[in-house]
């Protein structure tokens, strides 16, 4: 393998512009290293560095959002109080990726384009409208989280663009909850995951382990929209079935997903929606 | 194949080595430098028997590349004095002691932060350190006995 190791950001975006072939962008390595070169054969990979660049790391508040850095890591947020008290979510999300050996290290950026369809961090960064800011040396571009996958593992972002920050836009929030079913509490790959938060700006619902990509689901906002009452779970069977496509796999059936998916929301949400 | 430098302050000496930068840092410690204390359970960032402290925090060094430790501050289980690990001993926290000395480098850095007990279970900040003889308890008890103390790890 090759590696460079540019050292400021402007470095790294002219590796990443194709003057070395295509180049992979390691940061904690928590995903990349699990398949690391030595056993792939990969040894023809570029490799671009980007642990180094201390100026990614900070997550910044502003007054109308907060901004994680390119290289902000799920401990960076754990442990910043406002971060707490303001999206709680991504503070419980965080605290399901793995342990803190792997919260020290993995990043929110490389759980956005790592695009595994059971990831943690991505459901609760869509749930609260997280907007991705890629640069390249052609410049920076703004794509809504929401509106960053286009399929299994293929995202709206060219080889030479690079994660520089995740911004998210700060809102007063009536409801928010983030709901992890796998097989053990910690360090478990998701069956089914959950986001759903309310604001001004309405509901968000958040489904992970459920189709292709993590997304979000138009039909069951819609339902809350409406304030529809529901009697009992197997009411929401019909919006799922419009909003998701879950598989079966080692670890679930398509099935057991939706009904699980159907309850988890159901009594997530009756006291608020005051269902029965 | 080219080499890449590393230049980083292992157990408080400086240390600098010349290595492919595919080579892992749980094998730096390990085959190229003598430490053996740090182990290797899985490989995969599942088991944490190959914690070590990176900038002071717990990490898995079978997903760092050493490259990677460029500049920083790295302390091995090696770094932790003999009497550190009383606790461990007295209170049934150790088995076939495969899983040790991770465990003994998450639990000594939860015991240097009890105000991660505010917001954390022991439970969940050991959750990365997989152990199968001992069923928790014992390591339960001896990272409560740590916290008693509060002492930074190294
Ligand atoms: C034991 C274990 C348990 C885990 N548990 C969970 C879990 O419970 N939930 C969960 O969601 N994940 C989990 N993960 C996966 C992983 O920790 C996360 O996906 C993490 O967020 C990846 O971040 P990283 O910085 O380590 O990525 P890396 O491995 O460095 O990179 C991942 C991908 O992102 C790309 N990339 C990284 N940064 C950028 C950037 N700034 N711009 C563009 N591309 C970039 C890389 O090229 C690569 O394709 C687990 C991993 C392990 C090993
Ligand atoms: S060997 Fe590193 S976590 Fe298991
Ligand atoms: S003591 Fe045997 S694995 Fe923990």
């Amino acid at each position: 393998m090759k590696l460079l190791l540019p050292e400021t950001v402007r470095d790294a975006l002219a590796h990443m512009a194709g003057r070395d072939g295509v180049t992979t962008p390691i940061a904690g390595g928590t995903d990349l290293l699990v398949h690391w070169p030595v056993r792939l054969g990969e040894r023809d990979r570029t490799y671009v560095d980007l642990w180094q660049l201390q100026e990614l790391k900070p997550l910044r508040w502003t007054a109308d959002a907060l901004i994680l850095g390119g290289l902000t890591t799920y401990w960076d947020v754990i442990r910043d109080r406002r971060a707490g008290d303001e999206f709680p979510l991504l503070v419980a999300a965080a605290r399901q990726v793995g342990a803190i050996q792997i919260q020290a290290r993995g990043t929110w950026a490389g759980n956005i384009v790592n695009a595994s369809p059971a990831a943690d961090g991505v459901p609760a960064l869509m749930a609260y409208g997280a907007v991705v800011v890629l640069e390249s040396q052609r410049g920076t571009e703004e794509v809504p989280l929401d509106g960053f996958y286009t399929g299994y593992k293929d995202m709206r972002r060219r080889p030479d663009q690079l994660i520089v920050a995740v911004r998210i836009p700060r809102r007063r929030y009536s409801y928010q909850t983030f709901a992890k079913v796998g097989s053990r509490r910690a360090q478990s790959i998701a069956k089914v995951g959950l986001a759903v938060t309310q604001s001004d700006d309405g509901w968000r619902v958040v489904a992970a382990s459920m189709a292709p990509t993590i997304r979000r689901c138009p039909a069951i906002e819609r339902l809350l929209q409406q304030g529809a009452v529901l009697r009992d779970s197997d009411d929401l069977l019909p919006a799922i079935a419009r909003d998701v496509s879950p598989i079966d796999d080692v670890r679930s059936t398509a099935e057991y997903r939706r009904r699980v998916m159907a309850r988890v929301l159901y009594d997530e949400l009756r006291e608020t929606c005051g269902w029965r | 194949m080219s080499t890449v430098q590393v230049v980083f302050t292992l157990n408080g000496a400086a240390v600098s080595l010349d290595l492919d930068p595919a080579e892992r840092l749980l094998d730096t410690l390990r085959y190229r430098l003598g430490l053996t204390g740090t182990k290797e359970g899985c490989g995969e960032g599942e088991c944490g028997a190959c914690t070590v402290y990176l900038d002071g925090l717990p990490v898995n060094s079978c997903l760092v590349p050493t490259y990677q430790v460029r500049g920083a501050r790295v302390e091995s289980v090696e770094a932790i004095a003999a009497e550190r690990l009383g606790p461990f001993l007295a209170q049934g926290a150790t088995q076939c002691g495969a899983c040790t000395p991770g465990v003994v480098m998450t639990a000594l850095w939860i015991g240097a932060h009890p105000e991660l007990l505010e917001t954390h279970t022991i439970r969940e900040l050991m959750a990365g350190n997989l152990c199968r003889c001992t069923g928790y308890d014992g390591i339960v008890d001896a990272v409560s006995t740590a916290l008693g103390h509060g002492e930074p790890p190294v």
